[in-house]
């Protein structure tokens, strides 16, 4: 112990937000320098970078309410893929009305995710091995009710033949761009269900009983905090949001394809994670998550700008998400 | 200041001097000064938040950004990391336990010190040894065994065998008795002589009067992060040892409890905890008791007495597994959880505030908070301005001290953590208080406090069951006392008739009734 090292560590400098927010800015630098002729500069790249990130971003929603509470959820990508083959089947097959065909949409996905929640909170089974089984029966039964089949436009007609029937216009306004074309529909509703997540996480009750769970698990139970309902509630949460992205990536692919959403789920938990939020649960947050989630967009965004092959981008990527990581590391 | 001891003779085995330390823009220490001699106990005394604890760590290596001389054993040196302490020949028995839940308790002794052949761990060598050192302690347990099967108490004796076990000669326990019981207590001052005997230093702090006058050979006080001095114990008598740490005199340690007796407030009848899978003898066997409001009863026991556990059993810790039934303020009521027991109006101040007192990713008002939230909301919504109104009072009323209520917990001293979780209880507005060592690792000055609010509470009407390890202060704040051995209830007491003997026997198994 030499000399007086005044800690230079005042709390906004190390604050997770910051830290994000530095490594924002840094791919935003290397998109502005690597433009592409200037592509980076024009609006139309973000909101194209935008609406491609919506649908993970939706996922990253429940994931961070999942992850705040010490949890995991593995099974995103799967109740995505069911959610856009009911979606579908609902509206091209059925004719269903758009809103009924929603909601019920919504409340497979709740429903799926409650399961998860019960299985964890009931039996004490972990939430790595409960919602990797899930991941795998949402998948079959996705392939089940759609009969393996992609759910698309062209209906095949008892004798055998394909008719192509007209796009639901449902599908047409999800995947439609509105304010003179200068966003997404998706990326609206990306951006409700975050500031939903925003303010349950912040403003309600529920919220800081997640943190605390994901805290102190006993501590809180002693508190008389409903541990095994919240439990639940995020899980339900997290499939609702999922039901939500499928809806979209159905609209998106004018089809409900039963392999939809396969692998969301690790670009889901790095978002989430890349933003700052930890493992361990208890600390992290929405707006986190929205800067994780731009991060990841505008890589691959910038990458794929300046045509980077698929095979070097993926290795980037890689290096990249450890690179951030380490960011948010540095000192404790 | 001194030393009393022949310092030519022999050198001084540590010797800190103007230590100073911050956390961001907070000083902590103030130009600080530290020594011990060989075959000395050195205590070092303060009130929460003092810098005690970080003043340790820094000896520790813990905190590598201080400033100051620190020589050990006439080396100057400059700890970069705990391993370098640790082979300076300094063990530290920290105030928060650092024993690993999950891993056995000789991989935690070993832990960090591994022997091996080459990479093969030697297991065998490493249990044998092991329970060599807890054999040292009386301690007859299972090496292999995981800690977190252990009471917290064991825990605490298992921590103090892990810095005994590589012949350290600068010693420091922080606060190492707070979960203690008499015995054991004795048995640490036991060995204590005898490393003393050996020629190792001991730094020892403790917020306990009586355990400072009995092993005491100097003692140094810090105050807001400042020095005071160091003196011998025998030139420093406790009322100069108080206004050292207060800096203001303080009336009688013990402010009598006065009864304010009222109708029954909790009835228990029959209660019986299970024994766990590794123990199967029954935790809590049978006991019946009341408590009227206004009342505080005592429940004395030593380590393993189920004192613990039935309190847990009645908050419905346990969920279905606890049997029996419980009355409050004449309601007939089964305690199955937690939440339904808040409802009905109890409130259980545990042990053990890092395990499940606090939740250390919260701050000071969201954990004071936690367990009356919904007394702060409306419907689903929070209201922040009514929760940090609702604790910035109580933990005013309970003086607690901190750079600002927005703070994470965890940056707190661990006597101002025990008040966050007593502001989450009373913030319940509870009937019935089960409080199991409230002021444990709380200062003086503080634990005073805490018995004049304990006197408030009975005044309002509360019904309190308390639990300590400090006979005098179960001697003082009770009105009736029942002891406990092996989950049965072998004696009860009322205040006029109970002493520190009697209770000890009882505790040790023998029945009688008086
Ligand atoms: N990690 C931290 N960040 C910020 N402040 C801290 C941190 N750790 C301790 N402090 C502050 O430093 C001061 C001294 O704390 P310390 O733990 O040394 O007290 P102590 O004398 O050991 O008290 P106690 O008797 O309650 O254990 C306290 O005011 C505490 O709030
Ligand atoms: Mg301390």
């Amino acid at each position: 112990m030499s000399q007086l090292l005044k800690s230079p560590k005042s709390s906004w400098l190390t604050s997770p937000t910051t830290r994000a927010l530095g490594a924002l800015v840094i791919v935003f630098v290397i998109g502005l320098i690597f433009n592409a002729d200037g592509a980076f500069l024009k609006w139309g790249t973000h909101r194209d970078m935008l609406r491609a990130v919506s649908v993970y971003g939706l996922l990253a929603c429940g994931m961070t309410l999942v992850i705040i509470t010490g949890g995991i959820d593995l099974s995103v990508g799967s109740i995505l893929g069911i959610s856009a083959v009911s979606f579908s089947l609902f509206c091209i097959h059925f004719s269903w009305p758009f809103y009924i065909a929603i909601i019920v949409c919504l409340l497979i996905g709740l429903a799926c995710g409650a399961a998860s929640g019960l299985i964890i909170s009931r039996f004490n089974i972990q939430p790595f091995i409960a919602t990797l089984a899930m991941m795998v029966f949402a998948r079959g039964l996705a392939k089940w009710i759609s009969g393996g089949q992609k759910i698309s436009t062209a209906v095949q007609q008892a004798d055998g033949t394909y008719e192509y029937v007209p796009e639901p216009a449902v599908f047409n306004f999800i995947n439609s761009k509105i304010l003179w074309d200068n966003i997404s529909v998706v990326t609206v509703i990306f951006l409700v269900c975050l500031l939903i997540t925003a303010i349950l996480l912040a403003k309600l009750r529920l919220g800081r009983y997640l943190y605390a769970i994901g805290g102190n698990e006993e501590a809180a139970r002693l508190s008389g905090v409903p541990v095994n309902a919240i439990k639940v509630l995020a899980y339900a949460m997290s499939g609702l949001f999922c039901a939500v992205a499928g809806i979209c990536q159905a609209s998106q692919e004018l089809q409900g394809d039963p392999e939809a959403g396969f692998t969301y789920e690790l670009s889901a938990i790095a978002m989430v994670v890349i933003g700052g939020t930890t493992l361990r649960g208890g600390r992290g947050g929405i707006g986190l998550t929205l800067l994780g989630v731009l991060i990841i967009g505008y890589l691959e965004k910038i990458l794929s700008i300046n045509a980077v092959g698929e095979d070097k981008r993926l290795m980037l990527t890689g290096a990249i998400i450890v690179g951030a990581v380490l960011l948010q590391k540095t000192k404790k | 200041m001194a030393s009393p001891l022949d310092q030519n003779a022999t050198s001084c085995l540590l010797n800190m001097q103007n230590i100073f330390k911050s956390f961001g823009s907070v000083d902590v220490l103030m130009d600080v000064n530290f020594d011990l001699y060989p075959g000395e106990v050195h205590i070092l005394a303060g009130e929460n938040g003092a810098g005690k604890s970080t003043l340790i760590k820094i000896l520790g290596g813990v905190y590598t950004d201080g400033s100051g001389s620190m020589v050990v054993n006439d080396k100057e040196v400059d700890f970069k990391s705990v391993q370098d302490a640790t082979s300076a020949g300094i063990s530290i028995i920290h105030q928060e336990l650092s024993l690993i839940g999950p891993l056995s308790v000789w991989e935690n002794i070993f832990l960090g010190k591994e022997k091996s052949s080459y990479q093969w761990l030697d297991k065998s060598h490493m249990v044998d040894y092991s329970r060599k050192i807890l054999e040292k302690f009386d301690l007859d347990i299972n090496p292999k065994r995981a800690v977190d099967e252990f009471s917290i108490g064991i825990q605490q004796m298992i921590e103090i065998a892990k810095a005994l076990a590589f012949n350290a000669r600068i010693i420091v326990m922080d606060e190492p008795t707070s979960a203690l019981t008499e015995p054991e207590v004795k048995k640490l001052f036991k060995i204590i002589e005898q490393l003393k005997e050996q020629g190792c230093g001991i730094v020892y702090i403790t917020h306990k009067m009586e355990e400072i006058y009995s092993i005491a050979d100097r003692i140094t006080v810090l105050r807001d992060g400042q020095y005071i001095g160091t003196e011998t114990a025998e030139n420093l008598p406790s009322e100069k040892l108080i206004q050292w740490m207060v800096g203001r005199e303080l009336d009688q340690q013990f402010p009598r409890h006065a009864p304010h007796v009222g109708d029954t407030g909790l009835q228990v009848t029959d209660l019986f905890v299970p024994g766990t899978a590794t123990n199967p003898a029954p935790r809590v066997n049978h006991v019946s008791f009341s408590v009227k409001a206004g009342e505080i009863l005592g429940i004395a026991g030593l380590q393993g007495s189920g004192n613990s556990e039935l309190l847990n059993g009645i908050f419905g810790t346990y969920g279905k597994s606890a049997k029996g039934s419980i009355k409050i303020d004449g309601a007939e009521y089964i305690p199955d959880s937690p939440a339904a027991s808040i409802q009905r109006g109890l409130a259980l101040l545990t042990n053990d505030r890092k395990t499940n007192g606090l939740v250390m990713d919260l701050n000071i008002i969201e954990n004071a908070t936690l367990a009356s939230l919904p007394a702060y909301s409306r419907r689903l919504w929070l209201k922040p301005a009514a929760e940090s109104k609702a604790a910035k009072d109580i933990t005013k009323s309970l003086r607690l001290k901190a750079e600002s209520l927005y703070q994470y917990v965890d940056a707190l001293s661990g006597g101002n953590q025990q008040k966050v979780v007593m502001a989450k209880w009373i913030l319940t507005h509870p009937k019935v208080l089960l409080l199991d060592e409230p002021t444990r690792g709380v200062d003086i000055g503080a634990k005073h406090e805490i018995y004049e609010l304990m006197n408030q509470w009975t005044k309002d009407g509360i019904a309190i069951v308390l639990i300590t390890s400090e006979m005098p202060e179960l001697l003082a704040m009770s009105d009736r006392i029942i002891v406990m051995h092996r989950g049965q209830v072998t004696a009860e007491f009322d205040r006029d008739n109970a002493t520190q003997e009697k209770i000890l026997t009882a505790a040790l198994g023998e029945r009688k009734t008086a």
